[in-house]
């Protein structure tokens, strides 16, 4: 069992006007086998979570640690972390033009395996991956994310999920922009991945839609920064009833 | 990228423009270049080798013709190529390799004929102290449809015109490789007539060669042509390369589009752009676009990208250019990385797939493949990157 755990993590940006703390001491622990949401206003930092945890260079990790099994992550760069297991599915994925999806995914399950997939049986398993998103077989030739719409992007990141299959996934609203035949297939690629059983998943979403097909062990309520409040599946269904309304009041005054 | 696309109305505009002086086959037209003039202030003069000096020279590049048998190469007098009617030389290089090479070489293809192979012209120089002077003529018949690729390898001393007349309704796919070795000099200009209706692109690809400065213009003889130019540049440490493009929008509905694309890596790498179009008052109905792409690949290296608007009538569809320079894109570099995709290597993907962009829509596969692979030892060699998992 693999345990990705954050602890007390501060992130600044750097802004023209010095630097602005945005993470605040965020705690969260996600254990293989577990799926965690975490629910929060626009700008609470909830991508900022997720850019952290997989390195981007803009955020600043102030303290605070983020562990994977024990080892530290932060102290690894971007693609040492994907090869230690972690994977983000990102809000806004980056067009790369020029880069097939076919020639992208072949060279990233060569550095995460350390050797090159065999080539008959990749094509079957990537033409496989892309028919579980309802993605037609023409993807693969198209460049990353170049001309894609908006769900296309989303199905593309959950297809990369299950392709490279790593030990834990964070969603960064990838639920965002889908309608719901694609809210329905991109959640089942989910739980397939989950269903392996020794899987964690970190799940970001502004809506409790999704929560309807993937079912979460744990949710946070992420305000400002931290995290706020924790609680069951249940937490999802009083937020959608309730808004953040006590929670960003409570921030503001503390 | 530092430099965002610009609209059109921040691009010089002027009427009388010094950019591109007139063309002319009389050497007393073309003044020899001091290096303070618009168009030779970014080429350094003493790396030419003495080339403007104009000596006479009776040397050539080996010539090798591949290609359909339909087609052949045929030598003309001099006087016989320029009463052809191409574009007459735009600077001195060309004037004086017009009136020095004793003759041009002419690749016809004849009306209403297509042609279902490439011909590929290929040049061979043999040796720096060699001075070369060519002139080559692509003519292309009416209602024909072609691809031409012209290939430069070796060293040489080299200076040409080569005309490309594209009759009505024709099509054409050209394509200039400038794959020389690492001592060579090149300049010159290739004039593009562009027939009534006719379809041309164009592809420039420079990777070798000390220094390399070409002039490529378009023209037409009729209304409703199109002229697609591409290129490719990547340059060395030390390497000078040098395009200066000239677009004259001298007909009605006509349509451009130019995109260039470069790298450039090591000490003193130097990359020159130059983007001019011209919209004459007749030219209603028109449409353009220019654009040019630097990526800085190391410290010490320079692009210079200057496009320039001339318009002279308002009655246009559409006109626009773009120049820009910089370093990788963090976003595309942390996406790659973020699926365990090393850095070096996910950085030799995004240069990749900027030229790959582009050389794919040459439509000449063994071409594509050469060039990807002359693109890709040019990663492997200087930035030292490890091979690319690239398809
Ligand atoms: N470079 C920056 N300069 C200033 N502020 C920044 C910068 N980058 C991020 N921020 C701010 O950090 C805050 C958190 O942003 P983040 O994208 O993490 O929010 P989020 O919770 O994901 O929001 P959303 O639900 O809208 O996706 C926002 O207020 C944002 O404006
Ligand atoms: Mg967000």
């Amino acid at each position: 069992m693999a345990t990705l755990d954050i602890r007390d993590l501060h992130v600044s940006v750097d802004t023209d006007d010095g630097a602005k703390e945005i993470l605040r001491g965020v705690d969260l622990t996600v254990r293989s086998g577990e799926t965690h949401a975490i629910m929060g206003p626009n700008g609470s930092g909830k991508s900022t979570l997720a850019y952290s945890i997989a390195g981007h260079p803009r955020y600043q990790v102030t303290t605070g640690t983020v562990t994977l099994d024990g080892v530290d992550v932060l102290d690894m760069s971007v693609d040492a972390r994907a090869r230690a297991g972690l994977f983000l599915a990102m809000q806004y994925p980056v067009e790369v033009p020029g880069v097939s999806v076919s020639n992208f995914l072949r060279t990233a399950k060569t550095a995460l395996d350390g050797e090159a997939p065999k080539l008959r049986t990749w094509v079957k398993e990537m033409g496989a991956a892309l028919d579980a998103l309802g993605m037609d077989r023409e993807f693969a030739q198209r460049n990353v994310n170049e001309g894609f719409s908006g769900g296309e992007k989303k199905r593309n990141e959950i297809a990369q999920l299950e392709l490279l299959n790593p030990r834990f996934a964070i969603l960064d609203e990838t639920d965002s922009g889908l309608d719901i035949d694609a809210l329905k297939v991109v959640s089942e690629g989910v739980n397939r991945f989950s269903a392996q059983g020794d899987r964690g998943v970190l799940l970001i979403t502004h809506y409790t839609r999704i929560l309807r097909y993937i079912r979460p062990d744990f949710v946070h309520v992420f305000v400002a920064g931290r995290v706020a409040e924790q609680g069951g599946a249940e937490l999802a269904e009083r937020l959608e009833a309730e808004g953040y309304d006590r929670y960003t009041k409570a921030a503001s005054t503390s | 990228m530092t430099t965002q696309p610009t609209a059109v109305q921040h691009a010089v505009e002027t009427v009388e423009s010094h950019l591109h002086p007139v063309a002319s086959y009389d050497l007393a037209d073309h003044a020899l270049p001091t290096g303070r003039e618009e168009v030779w202030r970014f080429t350094p003069l003493k790396r030419l080798r003495g080339l403007l000096d104009g000596e006479p020279s009776e040397a050539h590049l080996k010539v090798e013709l591949e290609g359909p048998a339909s087609v052949r190469v045929r030598e003309l007098s001099t006087d016989d190529a320029v009463s052809l009617g191409g574009t007459a030389p735009a600077d001195l290089p060309a004037a004086l390799a017009v009136a020095r090479s004793g003759g041009a070489l002419l690749l016809d293809v004849p009306a209403e004929a297509e042609l279902d192979q490439p011909i590929v012209l290929r040049l061979t120089g043999t040796s720096i102290d060699e001075t070369v002077w060519g002139h080559v003529v692509v003519r292309v018949g009416a209602h024909a449809k072609a691809t031409v690729v012209i290939e430069h390898t070796g060293s040489a001393r080299y200076a040409a015109s080569v005309q490309v007349i594209v009759g009505d309704n024709a099509q054409l796919d050209f394509a200039s490789l400038q794959l020389w070795d690492d001592d060579a000099v090149h300049l010159g200009h290739v004039g593009i007539q562009v027939g009534r209706d006719a379809q041309v692109r164009s592809f420039q690809a420079s990777l070798g060669g000390d220094l390399v400065r070409l002039v490529e213009s378009a023209e037409y003889t009729g209304p409703g042509g199109e002229i697609v130019m591409y290129g490719v540049y990547f340059v060395d440490a030390g390497q000078h390369i040098e395009h200066r493009l000239l677009v004259d929008h001298n007909a009605p509905h006509t349509r451009s589009n130019v995109d260039y694309r470069g790298a450039l890596q090591g000490d003193g790498a130097h990359s020159v752009w130059v983007g001019n179009v011209l919209i004459r008052k007749v030219a209603e109905g028109i449409e353009t676009y220019e654009s040019n792409r630097n990526l800085v690949l190391t410290d010490g290296a320079r692009a210079d990208s200057v496009p320039n608007l001339e318009i002279e009538t308002g009655e246009i569809k559409g006109a626009g250019h773009a120049s820009t320079t910089g370093r990788f894109d963090d976003e595309q570099l942390f996406y790659l990385c973020s699926r365990g995709v090393p850095p070096e290597l996910a950085k030799r993907l995004v240069v990749h797939g900027f030229f790959a962009d582009i050389v794919r829509r040459l439509g000449v596969p063994e071409v594509e493949q050469r060039l990807m692979a002359a693109l890709e030892a040019e990663l492997a060699e200087n930035v030292g990157l490890p091979p690319a998992g690239v398809a």
